[in-house]
């Protein structure tokens, strides 16, 4: 574990670099080799450190609308963080982004490894059937979310107007405490499939057919196929399919809003959603624990990232 | 040779990355043109939240007009109604907040706090003539920040040929208890009762306010019984299936369009519905919201303020004046609610709307009935009162919670957040 395996393959780089060392040449190389990193360096502070640390700041100190403008916000220390945790709202929405992420997660992982493991075999049409697949992910949000708010409609929703026919009564899809986070999970799914159907799709190409033919001359049928060739090696690809699924669906935010607002009554009310409700939602923004429930997603985000990493080391090193 | 230009990249998107944080230098460059020539020129900005009208609309010609008139040229940007809040503070934390902000009436008291605007004894804006229960959502602490542009508010507009089939007589819908019999004959009829936007945001509370303060109920206490039966009128109608449940997610633009599909015998929605409703292509009427024992129920007042921003130039504030002073003087207030399809403030030009077009009397007397959310003294605890309450409501039409149950959770967290 401690045995650092890059090594190796740095020290020739350091060697190569040593002997112009001394020379007036090494200083300008610097110079350039910094000039190249600057771009980076200045976009990555601008747009990313930045509105971080302003992110920070805002969740630590006691904004109202008059010190936002004024600029003199008493700093508080991690109040907001303690006003958002014991919050009413904070057990269910945390609940709900549990609920959401992971049911989310499975089912998009599900189907989409499924379809992709169907589209893998190329029958005729199959590349045409695949782009249809890709319409959801190229949708953009607020089309489809409000073309799901449309059908699940308890009035005049296509969905309702289905069970009618077939003798069912209406499901108050979005207006339901009890539909409402099913209704918003039901579409994000919907929008995820296509993401995790291509990633995986590239995913069991680049698993060599020899595999499978040793595989078939061992006798193998095609669930341990699945279970012993497919499974072990698309793992490194179905790990990151997750995990970018993960933060993606952290964050959903506009879907679940132009669906439901996070409601009624708060069912359907998601961290993301929560925070922007906070900053954004009300005639008085309250900028600080919008910021503080903004900030611990990103610590969750980063949290199951950081995870991601070191997984991935041990598998690296085993 | 790469080297010096990728340091040259650099410094390019510092200077971009200065562009986004550092904004605030553009507008000093303006003040100091400005105030060299007083009103002789220079450019004035106006945020409004009516990005619907573009530059060939009377709304931005009226804009240009008036900048001629002072002298000036304008620059107008339409805004979101919901961004426009922000976008302002944002703006005044930066130092640069535009000369003229027109802004919905119950941010007003918020940007005022803020210390955003300022007040007509410094920026000199004439308001004598404006109705009393319109510019009450402009005044805090004695002080008052702006002039109404105009007014609107809310009503219900009939279905003729539903109540005709349903055999209502509309003059007999007087109070609660006679509405609900309309509704439920409209049922019988095979036809649909009434829609409204109980929308989880501060729309769902101005839809519910007309029946809230119809039943007596006041802001400072949301569970009174009076508050509890208005919440129970709205809970019960969806129960017998009076209005239907999408009511729960219902923008009034969406209310209006279940209405305007023709099924509907009611529908709760505003003046600027007006012109949709000519096309709507049935026979309509309009009545003032009944309150729960008869009467007119006070609906809430909706509508926007001209206000000044605080600059750091005062100098500019003579110019801004007499713009907004364009804008609402007497003369042109008839071109601007008229531009806008709003009610005027004054007196003067709501008897001229009303003699021009007679469909507007109603709507003349609905606003002169109209009260401001903001005002009763709560100011800035109003958003803080309304949240609770739409939610309030949102839980009780969709059965989280009984009436009774849902307002006293509503007042608990009212009750801590205004203390």
């Amino acid at each position: 574990m401690t045995r650092t395996a890059p090594a190796p393959t740095r020290r020739p780089a350091v060697a190569a670099g040593g002997p112009v060392r001394q020379g007036p040449g090494h200083r300008k190389a610097a110079w350039a080799a910094w000039g190249f990193l600057a771009p980076i360096v200045v976009y990555l502070l601008a747009f990313y450190a930045y509105p971080m640390y302003r992110n920070l700041e805002l969740s630590l100190r006691h904004y109202t609308v008059r010190s936002f403008v004024q600029g003199d916000a008493p700093f508080t220390g991690f109040a907001n963080y303690l006003d958002v945790l014991t919050d009413a709202t904070f057990g269910p929405a945390l609940w709900h982004t549990v609920v959401f992420t992971v049911v989310s997660l499975a089912f998009q992982f599900t189907l989409g490894l499924a379809l992709a493991l169907f589209f893998v075999r190329n029958f005729p049409l199959s590349a045409t059937l695949r782009a249809l697949f890709l319409v959801p992910w190229l949708l953009p949000l607020i089309v489809s979310s409000s073309t799901w708010a449309w059908m699940l409609n308890s009035d005049s929703g296509v969905v309702n107007a289905v069970l009618g026919v077939l003798g069912a009564g209406p499901v108050h899809w979005l207006t339901s405490p009890d539909w409402s986070l099913w209704s918003v999970i039901a579409a994000n799914i919907w929008i995820g499939v296509p993401f995790n159907l291509v990633v995986l799709y590239s995913g069991l190409q680049a698993i060599s057919p020899s595999v499978y033919e040793a595989a078939a001359l061992d006798g193998a049928t095609g669930w341990q196929r699945f279970r012993h060739v497919t499974f072990p090696l698309l793992r490194p690809v179905s790990a990151i399919t997750l995990l970018l699924g993960l933060v993606y669906t952290l964050k959903v935010f506009d879907l679940i809003w132009i669906m439901t607002k996070g409601g009624p009554s708060g069912s359907s009310t998601t961290l993301s959603t929560w925070s922007y409700r906070l900053g954004f939602g009300n005639l008085v923004p309250s900028f600080g624990p919008g910021a503080a429930v903004g900030n611990i997603l990103i610590a969750t985000a980063l949290a199951f990232g950081l995870l991601y990493i070191r997984l991935q080391r041990r598998q690296d090193l085993s | 040779m790469s080297a010096s230009r990728s340091a040259g990249l650099g410094l390019a998107l510092l200077a971009a990355g200065c562009l986004a944080g550092c904004s605030g230098t553009s507008s000093p460059e303006g003040t100091e043109t400005a105030s060299g020539q007083a009103a002789g020129g220079g450019t004035y900005t106006i945020w409004d939240p009516y990005p619907q009208y573009d530059k060939a609309s009377d709304w931005v010609k009226l804009l240009d007009t008036c900048g001629t008139q002072a002298g000036v040229t304008v620059e107008r940007t339409g805004y979101d109604t919901s961004d426009l809040t922000n976008k302002a503070l944002l703006a005044a934390q930066q130092g640069n907040a535009p000369d003229v902000l027109i802004v919905d009436n119950p941010v007003v008291s918020t940007l005022a706090e803020a210390g955003v605007l300022t007040t007509t004894a410094e920026n000199k804006l004439d308001t004598t003539a404006i109705s009393p229960n319109l510019i009450a959502a402009g005044q805090s602490g004695g002080n008052t920040y702006g002039v109404p542009i105009g007014a609107n508010t809310l009503a219900l507009y009939y279905n003729k040929a539903v109540l005709d089939e349903a055999g209502v007589d509309i003059a007999s819908v007087k109070d609660w208890a006679s509405l609900t019999a309309a509704l439920e004959k409209a049922k019988a009829a095979g036809k649909k009762g009434i829609t409204f936007s109980a929308i989880g945001t501060e729309e769902g509370s101005f839809q519910f306010l007309p029946w809230f303060w119809g039943s007596g109920a006041r802001l400072t206490q949301l569970d009174s019984p009076q508050g509890v039966s208005a919440v129970a009128l709205w809970s019960d109608w969806l129960k017998k299936g009076l209005a239907p449940n999408s009511v729960i997610n219902n923008t009034q633009t969406t209310s209006w369009q279940e209405f305007a599909g023709g099924d509907y015998a009611f529908a709760e929605n505003g003046t600027w519905q007006l012109g949709n409703a000519k096309d709507a292509g049935f026979e309509y009427g309009i009545i003032p919201v009944p309150a729960k024992d008869g009467g007119t129920a006070a609906a809430p007042t909706g509508g926007e303020f001209v206000s000044i921003p605080v600059q750091q130039d005062t100098a500019r504030y003579a110019t801004s004046q007499k713009l907004v002073a364009c804008l609402t003087s007497t003369d042109n207030s008839f071109a601007t609610v008229t531009a806008l399809s709003y009610i005027a403030p004054t007196e003067a030009v709501q008897t001229r709307q009303s003699t021009e077009n007679p469909e507007l009397a109603v709507w003349v007397e609905a606003v002169k009935a109209a009260k401001g959310r903001t005002g009763d003294d709560l100011g800035t605890k109003y958003p803080k009162i309304s949240e609770p309450m739409w939610g309030a409501v949102q839980a009780a039409l969709s059965g989280a919670k009984s009436p009774q149950q849902a307002m006293t959770d509503a007042q608990t967290a009212a009750a801590s957040a205004t203390q």
